[in-house]
């Protein structure tokens, strides 16, 4: 029964596959298993759409939505038949073609991430040897249609918030590329199914994820933190800015146009935060022993959700970064910082399991965050705040 | 030939020959960055995943990006009034004809085309690895070593003058203490 609804989708589709004739059946393959990824993820959307703005406005004292049928459910379907009824603006002066390809460009690397993300057991559309490289390699490639936007509108305010955009993310690349290079070392494989098999088993009371290693966690935060800003959320939202660039990229976007920027940006923040999960929270493994009846690819969407309620958490309770403080973070902080990570995880896994190993690997983690810490601070000369009037 | 090797060769052919003919500048760059993703599915398609992935993170994901900045900060993306095409350009293809038959030629009687290939070669990004860290350790860090020089470089280069980083400190420091106006009578 309890290995039944664990793999009620692989059975599925194995059933379904029997209805279909012989030379059809790679393609039938194909097609039902990326199906589900074009409909679980979009109305996983949708439901943060609302959750968030439901969020925001708790945190802001505020009711949120709730207007749209009951205690406004049906908010998100709303805006999407807004979207689509709305009339879709292009300028006059825009340059037509790379103006339209812009938002499809941005949403094809975009789901093709999902294709490597192991979301329960067995329950992988493409199980590639090199998936890890495979989602880092189509996640840079959002880059390129980012830049398209803010320059076909030709728009300063959308030229400026591309500019912003590129130099973020590329910046916060390369932590978030060096932070998982830790996992991989232990693993030694480039596939997300053996990463999340590796961390199977349970040491008494804790799972064997790597989020519970000194090395890991410091990885872990590192990790959402350029997550958060590989996917331009708040505090890093600086691409938008409505205050100073009013939305940068998409400002010269419209109707349904618009909504695919706001999907692929979700659609990002979820297949980002998945690979999170894969790499440090143990992909779709139970938290306990005990729990494992529940079957995995409950785990991992619960997962991911919590992972989507930090994030809006965080976007309601942080402000937004200036731009020397984003380079300054990524740059001098957390590039030397997931350096010295690397040669922590390299220790870990040479070291005889033990106190002394943990002992060395916290403090390889501790003494280079206070070190980094007090350094860049004191170079800052902060000063305590003084007022002329207010006091 | 199969059918996919043929639609991804179109491709890669027809968005060089746009990045060579096209106007604008900017549009010159973006047909490049699809060549560069015809040229990655074609490594794909010979099983070389790594290679492949490796094209599209190095290529689309930084040197496309690194060609367009340098677009935007050098002319602008105005496109120019007249052809593209020089005068000469039945020269040019003569020329050009002529380098790649002699290439051509050489490839085709080289040592090398008359080798058969291995049967079933299987390169995982696990071997790769393995021999970049045993067999070529010492070209990898020659490499290494390169593009550490070059980024010190390039920093050193975009770095301020000394006069007017002084300058700049102190502007900073002024605006992290907001005391400023009151503090200093």
């Amino acid at each position: 029964m309890v290995e039944s609804l664990d793999q009620i989708f692989v059975s599925l589709k194995h059933a379904l596959l029997g209805f279909v004739p012989g030379n059809w059946q790679a393609l039938a393959s194909a097609i039902l298993s990326l199906l589900p990824i074009f409909v679980i993820f979009p109305t996983l959307f949708a439901i943060t759409t609302l959750l968030e703005r439901k969020g925001l406005g708790r945190i802001q004292n505020r009711y949120g939505p709730n207007r749209v049928g009951p205690f406004g459910l049906l908010q998100p379907a709303a805006d999407g038949l807004k979207a689509l009824t709305k009339e879709d603006v292009v300028p006059h002066a825009a340059d037509k073609i790379v103006h339209f390809l812009a938002p499809v460009v941005l949403v094809i690397p975009v789901f093709l991430s999902f294709a490597v993300l192991p979301v329960g057991r067995n329950l992988v559309a493409v199980d590639m040897d090199a998936g890890l490289l495979f989602f880092f390699a189509v996640g840079a490639a959002t880059e390129l249609s980012v830049f398209m936007a803010g320059w076909s509108s030709r728009n300063k305010y959308a030229l400026l918030g591309a500019m912003r955009a590129i130099a973020q993310m590329v910046s916060y690349e390369i932590p978030l590329i060096l932070s998982s290079v830790g996992v991989v070392m232990i693993v030694g494989t480039l596939s997300p199914v053996k990463i999340v098999e590796a961390q199977g088993t349970y040491h008494g009371l804790l799972p064997d994820w790597f989020v519970f290693t000194p090395w890991g966690l410091a990885g872990f935060i590192i990790f959402m933190i350029a997550a958060a800003a590989e996917s331009n959320r708040s505090p890093f939202d600086l691409p938008e800015g409505e205050s100073e660039i009013i939305a940068g990229y998409f400002i010269e976007y419209s109707g349904f146009k618009f909504a695919l920027f706001f999907l692929a940006e979700y659609l990002g923040m979820f297949a980002i935060s998945g690979l999170g999960i894969t790499l440090f929270l143990g992909g779709w493994h139970a938290p306990l022993q005990s729990l494992e009846v529940i079957p995995s690819w409950f785990w991992f969407f619960a997962k991911l959700v919590a992972i989507i309620l930090v994030f809006i958490w965080i976007r309601g309770t942080v402000p937004r970064l200036r731009m020397d403080q984003l380079m300054n973070l990524a740059w001098k902080f957390m590039i030397p910082m997931v350096l010295i990570n690397v040669v922590g995880a390299a220790v870990w896994h040479f070291m005889q399991p033990g106190l002394a190993r943990w002992l060395v690997s916290i403090a390889l983690v501790v003494g280079p965050y206070l070190w980094l810490g007090k350094s860049l601070f004191q170079s800052k000369h902060l000063a305590k705040r003084t007022y002329r009037f207010a006091e | 030939m199969t059918i996919a090797f043929a639609i991804v060769a179109i491709l890669t052919i027809a968005a060089s020959v746009a990045a060579m003919s096209l106007r604008n500048l900017i549009h010159c760059a973006l047909a490049m960055a699809v060549a560069f993703g015809g040229i990655a599915l074609l490594y794909l398609q010979l099983e070389a995943q790594f290679v492949g992935f490796a094209q599209i993170l190095v290529y689309i994901g930084a040197v496309a990006i690194l060609i367009v900045f340098a677009v935007l900060l050098t002319r602008g993306g105005e496109a120019p009034e007249k052809s593209v095409f020089s005068a000469s350009w039945i020269w040019g293809a003569l020329v050009t004809a002529a380098v790649f038959a002699t290439l051509a030629w050489t490839i085709k009687n080289s040592f090398a085309s008359q080798r058969e290939p291995p049967a079933n070669v299987e390169a995982t990004v696990k071997q790769i690895g393995d021999s970049l860290m045993t067999k070529f350790v010492l070209p990898l860090e020659v490499v290494g070593l390169l593009l550490t020089a070059a980024l010190i470089g390039a920093v050193i280069i975009a770095m301020r003058d000394e006069s007017p980083k002084t300058k700049m400190e102190d502007g900073r420091s002024k605006m992290e203490k907001p005391s400023a106006p009151g503090g200093h009578p």
